[in-house]
């Protein structure tokens, strides 16, 4: 069976300790996590983890049950399907050459994002957008040599029904 | 009211009716142990902390009860840890708690400090580190119900040492809530009412039972079951007792070293009715062949067992006992008749494999491990509480002694732990200080936690060890012999104690059988002693534990002798 992308949000436990046992799952049973974003939510004894990870269809069912039996697991929800909202946001450190500048500036137009720091050789672009969108940045900025890169990984919500 | 915090453990334990701990001292928890000292609570000093847990394992199965163990930071924590993995395993309800170095010495790398916390993440199913003592009373009290809710296992509670002494204002808890535990109790009626369906028009079923069966209490329900739809029951190691080993409807154990009829029906049914099982490997052997031609329906407590080894058509998510309630009230309306009369064909066919290839030795002039088993069986008429260390003792214990009753059988069967048995005896023989406590041994795995003798002896507990001698570390020569061209690499244990002479030296008495005409006397002698007795069998150096299936092989390929 086919791995496929999941994206996994999960309410736990604002405690020491948490993460690591979500996190000791994914590497005591062998699942992979692709990306992981954690912050407390409006009620500070409760945060959100936002996990990315690649299993196929019984491996993905085995990896939420495991999930929602860790006891400071308070709801798990996959949000891979349509109903919901998908956001990434990085930090990308790309060279810039006086030829490049103006390119570099036409980009972060188009794909409506913003420098926030600018200096002599580089600027830094700070983008947020689904996954799709900052893969396609960061291609369209590779030719002009990015130095660094930081990504949060991905957040998601469910749309809430009408 | 002003309370310490260990005043506030105390009261906790006491709310808990805790009546014993098992446990070893040290000094994160001097002050602990001040405080214990001043309860009704009974203390059992073992000579190891993987004891205290193995012990504690023991006296939580024979009684239905928690147990609970007490050590001290560092190390101390450390040795329990093995034991916390045997019981997590064996879904066993324990509360391990461990004392911490002071909350500000904590990460600085101080004298006996580990972070059992986080060593013990894996193996328990909760734990916590108190970092305040008015948390004291709260975290005890779910730990008691976290360990015994739900699918049981053990929850550790680590204890900073200035917390004990600490003072606060106590207030009793006296419930717990918590938002994200739920267990699922109840079944769902639809996907039973379709079990029900299934029972009808079955023609060859089996029943799989495991230790959910026995943790749940439902062993009474399970055989109203079966003796009422007339299915056959195997069970897994750790279902042993479950239903009645002298049922006819029995079908012994299956699975790796399960019986030939057991493995056979396993593989040929139309319909599996797995409860309380997690169809571990040594169960199924080959996934993709293991009932193939059933309908599998499965009923466990815990969702994450369901789906998570084989493919099955009906998982059913609540307890044993519960749902085989249902079930009887189910296929009340059936008749009884018309449902033998369908599985005639099937039963017969079970005869016949039973006739066979039924579980079998030959006794010769050397003493056949088998032979201990059984004559121990006939001697203590069926009733002993049997523990076992883990190998071949453990199989034939598992071939041999037939349970007719749960909470008999006290093994480690899913983390397979070597010197489990002796501590477990006096676990259990603390619980049922009337029983007659065994514990089936190898000389291997005897040595593993042979100090525990001092603490049979110290607290005067009658336990009876039966050591079948073989020189080896039997099951791993047997794999030797059988499948790594007979190269016996580090399985001769050709410098062993002698084990009369050892017994004695614990103050305890010993007894020793070269012969098979010996073997009854020494047991009659062994078991009418009293206090702690090692019976030491010189067996057949190179007997094997059949049936054998080999590993990852379909369960119907079995080695016979």
């Amino acid at each position: 069976m086919n791995a496929e992308k999941h994206i996994l949000t999960m309410l736990v436990d604002n405690q020491p300790g948490v993460l690591s046992r979500v996190v000791g799952l994914f590497s005591g049973r062998g699942y992979n996590i692709e990306s992981l974003c954690v912050a407390p939510t409006i009620d500070p004894l409760v945060s959100r983890i936002t996990l990315v990870t690649n299993a196929n269809l019984p491996a993905i069912e085995q990896i939420e049950k495991q999930l929602r039996k860790l006891i400071n697991v308070i709801k798990l929800r996959d949000l891979s399907g349509k109903e919901a909202v998908r956001r990434e946001m990085a930090l990308i450190c790309v060279k810039a050459k006086p030829e490049n500048r103006a390119e570099i500036l036409r980009i972060v137009d188009i794909f409506r994002c913003k420098v926030v720091d600018i200096g002599l050789e580089h600027y830094i672009i700070e983008v947020s957008g689904d996954m799709d969108k900052l893969d396609a940045l960061i291609n369209l900025l590779k030719p002009m040599g990015i130095k660094k890169i930081a990504r949060t990984g991905a957040v998601a919500l469910f749309r809430e029904p009408n | 009211m002003e309370m310490t915090g260990g005043q506030i453990l105390m009261q906790a334990l006491v709310d808990e009716a805790v009546d014993v701990i098992f446990g070893f001292p040290g000094g994160a928890v001097i002050e602990v142990y001040d405080e214990l000292v001043k309860t009704d609570i009974e203390h059992i000093l073992v000579r190891h902390e993987q004891g205290a847990v193995h012990a504690a394992d023991g006296y939580a199965r024979a009684s239905g009860k928690v147990g609970v163990c007490l050590v001290t930071s560092g190390p101390g924590a450390t040795n329990t840890v093995t034991g916390i993995a045997s019981a997590h395993s064996d879904s066993i309800p324990l509360v391990v708690i461990t004392g911490q170095v002071p909350t500000q010495l904590i990460g600085n790398d101080a004298f006996q400090e580990v972070d059992i916390v986080g060593i013990t993440r894996p193996c328990t199913k909760h734990n916590y580190l108190i970092n305040d003592v008015a948390d004291i009373g709260k975290v005890i009290r779910e730990a008691f119900y976290l360990a015994r809710t739900g699918r049981p296992g053990p929850v550790l509670v680590d204890i900073p040492k200035n917390l004990v002494s600490a003072k606060t204002k106590y207030k009793p808890v006296t419930q717990v809530h918590m938002k994200s535990y739920n267990p699922t109790y109840s079944p769902n009626m639809k996907q039973l009412k379709k079990v029900a369906k299934l029972v009808k028009e079955a023609r060859k079923p089996v029943i799989f039972a495991g230790g959910g069966i026995i943790l749940s209490g439902a062993s009474e329900v399970l055989t109203a079951f079966a003796r009422k739809t007339h299915i056959p029951v195997t069970a897994s190691l750790m279902g042993l007792g479950g239903f009645p080993g002298s049922d006819p409807l029995w079908l012994g154990m299956i699975g790796m070293h399960g019986t030939y009829r057991a493995n056979m029906s396993a593989s040929f049914c139309d319909l599996m009715i797995g409860i309380g099982v997690r169809f571990d490997d040594r169960v199924t052997g080959k996934t993709d062949a293991f009932a193939e031609q059933a309908e599998i329906v499965h009923i466990d407590i815990d969702p994450t067992s369901i789906r998570k080894n084989i493919a099955v058509n009906i998982p059913i998510v609540g307890d044993c006992k519960q749902s085989l309630a249902s079930l009887n009230e189910l296929v009340a309306d059936q008749d009884s008749d018309t449902l033998l009369n369908r599985k005639k064909e099937w039963l017969d066919q079970i005869d016949e494999w039973k006739k066979t290839n039924p579980l079998a030795y030959d006794q010769k002039d050397i003493i056949k491990p088998q032979f201990v088993v059984e004559k121990l069986f006939e001697l203590t008429k069926g009733e002993a509480i049997v523990t076992t260390e883990v190998g071949q003792n453990q199989m034939w214990a598992a071939q041999y002694y037939h349970f007719d009753r749960p909470n008999n059988f006290i093994t480690s069967g899913g983390l397979g732990c070597m010197g489990f048995g002796l501590p477990a005896a006096i676990g259990a023989q603390i619980a049922k200080p009337d029983r007659t406590v065994v514990d089936i041994a190898g000389d291997g795995s005897i040595q593993m936690n042979i100090q525990e003798m001092a603490t049979a002896v110290q607290y005067k507990l009658p336990v009876k060890i039966v050591i079948l001698n073989n020189g080896f570390l039997g099951m791993v020569r047997q794999w030797q012999e059988l499948f790594y061209g007979k190269r016996y690499a580090a399985t001769c244990m050709d410098c062993a104690p002698d084990f009369v002479k050892l017994a004695e030296a614990y103050g305890a008495v010993g007894l020793r059988a070269k012969k098979p005409t010996e073997v009854e006397q020494v047991l009659s002698e062994g078991l009418a002693t009293p206090g702690p007795v090692i019976m030491d069998f010189a067996v057949e150096p190179e007997e094997g534990v059949y049936p054998m299936v080999p590993a990852g092989a379909p369960i119907t390929e079995m080695l016979l002798v």
